[in-house]
């Protein structure tokens, strides 16, 4: 017992202040790719070295257009490296969920050059941005909607278990969720809101069902990972079902692979804005 | 370092050249000895009782190439430096071969997988049925050539799986899963008990199968790492390395001191912070929270260096095929240094915390007991392996990165249970922690990545890693035009599934989640 206490007093108070204040992210984290579609000249590159097809490019007469998924990009870094001209650059923006799949997605569309290079930015329609962080009102507003903890049921449909280890992390005395009010719990009978990875799989599909057929109304679903949202590195085969979207409504979509604790956070949060608008319907 | 020659296969060669009529050594890891079909199952009881472990049983197709199914069973052997691939083909006419896992437990599932994903029959297998398809897939056998992999299957039909049935008065059995309650990934268990003790447990696993191996035929092999990295994500470093290694020994290429000594503190920190987090999450299991936190705490020191280290909290995207594919400046290699000094006495005060619980070891102590004969005959390594007196490790037997270089100590004891399978860990921690100081001060400056020449065809080649649950390898064979012919991975969680069935038995249901969190597989990792 006195070990215990010396342990607990020598440790401290390690807890940060999120979502109060951001801790400093680290200088070399890799976050959203992003693209000065106006300096940029040739895409084909980039879309090239993109192992999941997170940048896309699609010719047509004289048009190309270029696609950049959130949904589908694991954040290797791929596209920015030996990208001429450094119009592909890698941010350290992470908070990146998003209440609508499309938000997550930026089309640019370009005159199409005969050397297949392209010239003119002829447009670009960015995702919608979305209300983030909701700041510290959080535990206040959950129990307000809820008169209770947020009860959250993870479901593992078929992930690499990279995005359970953040999760888990979530519940680290680094993040302790529980002082926003956000509880894990061991059944969908007692969840408010699915937090499901991904690919679904072909073996899962039926569970993941039956977990959403147990959670009580209302109730949200959280997609969490490149996996989650689009697939990701898997992609859809023999063996999977595809993204969490093809299976479920989906309310907030989570990017990362795996998205760190406080881009689950971010995620987790934008959602109760959902469920808050899902108990004021009933 | 294992004392004697390192080169057992040889003597086993000189003393009966007639067993090993084809023998091609590759790459110093590698030897390929090929046998008609007929000649496999001795030669293999052979080796066995040689005393050579079997690591991996696979197959692939190669019906266009050769007209035939060759099958792989791949032996270790505690004094020889390199891998025993025996090869034998099998005819697509008559697509069946001799099981051997009547004799040789520990390819069971293997030879089950072969079945299920290349249609080829194991004769004379004990329990033949599914392992790796669920019962109510279609006949289909996804790792044929013929079989693309964006094949729509229909829907499902029939029942999943059927349990056997276990009977007496008071004997009932307990569905668990596959959602487990926690933020754990799915499988199933049917446990059969009689009153608290559990009789019999039977696994179901391969929810998460996801198509792997096939990926990685689809994808460039320059994607590969990044497959690679998603097979088990707390094993992101040891499968990218597993997989890296592999593709490097195809092209025929070495890779810099410097990356060497880097891919080995990163393999290192993985460890750590995996081993760090079990040990809090067993003394969880058996009531003491506190430890947890304390673990989860330790962990996440870790994670948040790995992002300082390479960008990514897993390390993701670090390692590369040729090297690695960021240099370290003086103020990460400083910041290795700074987050152990303080992480190592904690690490500490944790453990005297834990082993001054009398009765956390009570509740440790003599559970979950994997005996050292069930250990050999399932062919278990890794963590669990060597608390049951399996005396094995990629890093020391195999090396790899910069391991051939420094000084460890490989922990076993021969008690096998739950407390051995903690001392384990909590004694490599601080080897590790030796390791990962040793090779932070000899890092020299230098070149960090080697241009990766493009994939010659028709190579194979082996990776091998031990990952902090064991031993990690990656088999491939190029194909054209710079991707995979083959790709065969092999996670240790395989291995040692089966042992947690034998672990178990005996103890009560109450136990369970202790037992399995000390052993702590990946359910991704097998299922692939």
């Amino acid at each position: 017992m006195f070990k215990i206490l010396k342990k607990s007093l020598q440790t401290g108070l390690v807890t940060i202040d999120y979502p109060r204040r951001s801790p400093a992210v680290s200088e070399r984290f890799r976050g959203a790719p992003r693209i000065d579609f106006a300096r940029w000249g040739d895409a084909r590159g980039a879309a090239e070295r993109c192992p999941t097809g997170a940048i896309a490019i699609e010719d047509g007469e004289g048009v190309r257009r270029v696609k950049l998924d959130y949904g589908l990009c694991i954040f290797c870094s791929q596209c920015a490296e030996d990208e001429p001209g450094g119009a592909v650059r890698i941010t350290q923006e992470f908070e990146l969920a998003a209440r609508h799949r499309e938000a997550l997605v930026t089309t640019a569309e370009y005159t199409l050059e005969a050397d297949g290079t392209h010239r003119e930015l002829r447009s670009v329609s960015e995702g919608a941005g979305e209300e983030t962080a909701l700041g510290e009102e959080m535990r206040r507003r959950i129990h307000g909607m809820l008169g209770r903890s947020l009860a959250i049921r993870q479901v593992d449909a078929g992930s690499c278990n990279g995005c359970e280890v953040e999760i888990g992390a979530l519940n680290n005395p680094v993040y302790d969720v529980e002082r926003l009010g956000i509880q894990f719990v061991a059944s969908p009978r007692h969840a408010d809101m699915l937090l499901v990875t991904g690919p679904v799989t072909r073996n899962m599909e039926l569970a993941l069902r039956k977990a959403y057929a147990a959670a009580p109304e209302p109730k949200v679903v959280v997609a969490v990972g490149a996996c989650g949202i689009s697939g990701g590195i898997f992609g859809r085969n023999y063996a999977t079902a595809g993204a969490v979207s093809d299976v479920l409504p989906v309310d907030v979509f989570i990017p990362g692979c795996p998205p760190r604790p406080l881009a689950l956070l971010q995620g987790i949060l934008l959602a109760v804005g959902r469920m808050e608008e899902k108990c004021r319907a009933r | 370092m294992r004392p004697g020659a390192r080169r057992r296969f040889d003597e086993m060669r000189s003393g009966a050249a007639d067993l090993f009529p084809r023998w091609r050594e590759e790459h110093g890891l590698e030897i390929y000895v090929d046998v008609p079909a007929a000649e496999a199952a001795g030669l293999a009881r052979r080796l066995v009782e040689e005393g050579c472990r079997v690591a991996a049983a696979f197959a692939e197709d190669r019906t266009e190439a050769q007209g035939c199914f060759p099958r792989y069973y791949v032996f270790e052997h505690a004094e020889d430096s390199r891998y025993l691939l025996l090869r034998a083909p099998v005819a697509p006419e008559e697509p069946a071969f001799a099981s051997l896992a009547a004799g040789i437990p520990a390819v069971n599932w293997a030879e089950r997988e072969i079945q299920d994903w290349f249609g080829l029959v194991a004769e004379g297998h004990p329990n033949p049925r599914r392992v790796a398809l669920h019962d109510n897939w279609p006949d289909v056998n996804p790792l044929r050539k013929n079989f693309p992999i964006e094949t729509v299957l229909p829907p499902f039909e029939g029942e999943r799986h059927i349990y056997r049935p276990t009977l007496g008065e008071g004997v009932l059995q307990i569905p668990v899963g596959p959602i487990h309650a926690g933020i754990i990934e799915p499988g199933h268990f049917n446990f059969s008990v009689a009153g608290e003790p559990i009789l019999y447990l039977q696994l179901r696993m391969f929810y998460v199968h996801k198509g792997i191996e096939k990926r990685f035929e689809q994808l460039p092999a320059r994607h590969g790492v990044y497959l690679a990295e998603s097979i088990s994500g707390d094993s992101s470093v040891s499968h990218g390395a597993a997989f890296c290694q592999a593709i490097e020994a195809a092209a025929g290429i070495d890779i810099p001191e410097r990356a060497r000594g880097m891919r080995t503190i990163l393999l290192e920190l993985e460890r750590i912070y995996n081993h760090a987090a079990d040990i809090g999450a067993i003394a969880n299991d058996v009531g003491f929270v506190v430890a947890n936190a304390h673990g989860s705490r330790l962990r996440e020191a870790i994670l948040a260096l790995n992002e300082e280290l390479t960008g990514s909290r897993l390390s993701r995207g670090m390692i590369c095929p040729g090297g690695v594919r960021w240099d370290w400046g003086r103020e990460q290699e400083v910041r290795i240094e700074e987050v152990l000094a303080r992480w190592e006495p904690d690490f500490s005060s944790l453990m005297e915390m834990i082993e001054s619980s009398d009765s956390t070891r009570d509740r440790l102590e003599r559970t979950g007991t994997l005996t050292r004969k069930q250990a050999r005959d399932l062919g278990v390594c890794g963590v669990a392996g060597r608390a049951s007196g399996i005396d094995c490790d990629v890093r020391r037997d195999h090396p790899y990165a910069a391991y051939g270089g420094v000084e460890f100590r490989v922990p076993v004891y021969e008690e096998g249970d739950v407390l051995r399978r903690v001392q384990v860990r909590v004694e490599e921690v601080r080897q590790s922690i030796g390791i990962v100081r040793s090779v932070a001060g000899a890092l020299e400056r230098g070149p960090y990545r080697a241009p990766l020449p493009p994939l010659p065809p028709d190579r194979c080649a082996l990776g091998a890693v031990e990952g902090w649950r064991g031993e990690i390898l990656h088999w491939i064979r190029t194909g054209a035009d710079g991707r995979l012919e083959r790709c065969k991975i092999k996670d240790p969680s395989l291995n040692n599934w089966p042992a947690l069935v034998e672990a178990v038995q005996g103890n009560i249901i109450a136990d369970f989640p202790v037992i399995n969190k000390s052993f702590n597989l990946s359910y991704s990792g097998t299922d692939r």
